[in-house]
C-alpha cells in the first residue's frame, strides 16, 4: 500500500492504495470520477485518457502510485460550471458521439492534441493524432468535424481557451 | 495484475540500489511492462521508477554529437527542435511510435532495453552506429541487442543515455500493421562517415539486423535506384499470421528504396 496524492481537477485529494492499483481504478472508485472509462484495458482504445501534468496519458497503462504529487485533469474539471468545455460544446454540436462511451477520451485527447498545435489543425493531422482513440459507432467523421471546429473556436479565444482548458 | 511493491528512484545510484530488492524490474513510461504485468507475462515483486530521475531526461545536441537520455519521451524526442535540425530522421521515427499518449509516456531507455523485434527504435540506433551508456559501460549498439527482447544488460544494470553522431544523411521508413501500429518492417538507412549503414527491424527471426544486401547495393551510390533488382534473402526473417518471411524480404527492399528516397530528399 502507498498514500497516493494528487492535485485532480484544481483539488488536492489523498488515499491509501495498493502499489498494482491503476490510475484509472483509482480515479473511478477511489474518488468517484467515473466519467472516465476503462474500454479495452490493454492501451489501445483510450476511453481511459486523463491529463498527467499536463499531457494525455492512457490512464488504465499507468499506476496510481506512479502519478503521485501530479496534477491530473479528467473529463469531470473541464467544464467551468455550467459553461462546457469548446472542445465539449464543439463535440454536442456537430454530433460526434453516439454511445457515448469513447466520448471522455476523445474529448481529453483532442484538448490535448488541439493544446499542442496552436498554429491550428488540419484533417489528415486530427486522424492521424486520434490513432490511439477507438469510436465504435460513428465512423469518426464527426468527430474530427467537431475536433476541427473547437480548434478554430480555441484559436479565436486563445486566452479564454488557454485558461479553460 | 499481481501485487507489486513500488519504488520512486531519486537518482542513478539510488536506482541500482533498489534494483537488488528482490525480483525487481525497473519501470520507465511502462508502456510494455504495465501491459504485461496486467496480463501477468510479467510479475515482478518489485518495480523502481527511473521517470522522475532529473539525469535522465533530455535531448543535448552539441555540433553533431547528439545525447538523449533514457528516460525521454518519445513525445520529447519527436519535437526537439535541435534533433529535428541535427537528425530528423530520428524525430520522425519518434513520431512514428504508439499513438500520442503512449508518446508522452514511453522512454527510448525502455524501450531499447526491452529489444521488442518490431520496436523502432532498435533499427535507428543500430543504423547511427550510436553507443549505449549504461551506469557501468558504454556498449555499442551491435553489441547491445541480441536476439527477441534480449540485450547484453545485466542484471541491474541500467541504461542511463545512448549517444550518436548525427549521420549526413538518414530517413525511417515502416510498413505498420494496421491494427497493432507496429513495424511489419521498418528500415532505417543512414549515410555518415563511415559509409552507408541500414537495419531493419520488424523482420528479423532474432530481432533487429543490419542488411548486407541493402548496405552493399547503397555503397557506391545512395540512391533509391542503386536498388532496383536487389534481392533480401528470406532466410532468417520472421513468419506469423501478418506476413510471411518471402513477404517481409520483398517489404525490406521496398521500405529501404523509400528511406534512401526520403534521405535524399
Amino acid at each position: 500500500m502507498s498514500d497516493v496524492s494528487l492535485m485532480v481537477n484544481g483539488k488536492r485529494v489523498s488515499g491509501a492504495a495498493e502499489d498494482r492499483t491503476l490510475l484509472v481504478h483509482f480515479l473511478r472508485e477511489n474518488l468517484g470520477l467515473t466519467g472516465t472509462h476503462v474500454g479495452c484495458d490493454t492501451s489501445q482504445c483510450g476511453a481511459c485518457v486523463v491529463h498527467v501534468d499536463g499531457k494525455a496519458v492512457k490512464s488504465c497503462t499507468m499506476l496510481a502510485v506512479q502519478a503521485s504529487g501530479s496534477t491530473v485533469l479528467t473529463i469531470e474539471g473541464l467544464a467551468n460550471g455550467a459553461d462546457l468545455h469548446p472542445v465539449q460544446a464543439a463535440f454536442k454540436e456537430h454530433h460526434g458521439l453516439q454511445c457515448g462511451f469513447c466520448t471522455p477520451g476523445m474529448i481529453m485527447t483532442a484538448t490535448d492534441m488541439i493544446s499542442r498545435h496552436p498554429e491550428g489543425l488540419d484533417e489528415a493531422t486530427v486522424r492521424a493524432e486520434l490513432d490511439g482513440n477507438i469510436c465504435r459507432c460513428t465512423g469518426y467523421h464527426n468527430i474530427v468535424k467537431a475536433i476541427l471546429a473547437a480548434s478554430t473556436t480555441m484559436k479565436g479565444s486563445k486566452g479564454k481557451a488557454k485558461q479553460a482548458a | 495484475m499481481y501485487a507489486v511493491n513500488y519504488h520512486r528512484a531519486a537518482s542513478v545510484a539510488d536506482a541500482a540500489k533498489l534494483i537488488k530488492t528482490g525480483d525487481a524490474k525497473l519501470l520507465s513510461g511502462g508502456m510494455t511492462l504495465i501491459p504485461a504485468m496486467k496480463t501477468r507475462l510479467a510479475a515482478p515483486s518489485d518495480l523502481v521508477d527511473l521517470s522522475r530521475i532529473t539525469e535522465l531526461q533530455g535531448v543535448t545536441v552539441s555540433g553533431k554529437t547528439v545525447a538523449i537520455g533514457a528516460a525521454t519521451t518519445h513525445h520529447a524526442v519527436a519535437n526537439d527542435e535541435k534533433l529535428k535540425k541535427v537528425c530528423p530522421a530520428l524525430s520522425h521515427l519518434a513520431s512514428l511510435i504508439g499513438d500520442p499518449a503512449v508518446r508522452h509516456k514511453g522512454t527510448i531507455g525502455g524501450s531499447i532495453a526491452n529489444n521488442d523485434p518490431a520496436a523502432d527504435y532498435p533499427a535507428a540506433l543500430l543504423a547511427l552506429g550510436a553507443t549505449i551508456i549504461t551506469n557501468k559501460r558504454q556498449i555499442s549498439a551491435d553489441k547491445f541487442f541480441k536476439g527477441l527482447f534480449e540485450t547484453s544488460l545485466k542484471d541491474g544494470e541500467i541504461v542511463t543515455a545512448v549517444t550518436f553522431t548525427a549521420p549526413a544523411k538518414a530517413a525511417y521508413e515502416k510498413f505498420r500493421n494496421p491494427a497493432s501500429r507496429y513495424a511489419i518492417v521498418g528500415v532505417f538507412v543512414a549515410k555518415g562517415k563511415d559509409g552507408v549503414s541500414v537495419a531493419v527491424t520488424g523482420a528479423g527471426d532474432d530481432g533487429v539486423f543490419r542488411s548486407k544486401e541493402i548496405e552493399a547495393a547503397l555503397a557506391g551510390n545512395f540512391a533509391a535506384s542503386a536498388l532496383e533488382g536487389v534481392k533480401v534473402p528470406a532466410k532468417n526473417l520472421m513468419t506469423d499470421i501478418h506476413a510471411s518471411a518471402d513477404y517481409r524480404a520483398n517489404l525490406i527492399a521496398v521500405m529501404a528504396k523509400r528511406a534512401v528516397a526520403a534521405a535524399n530528399a
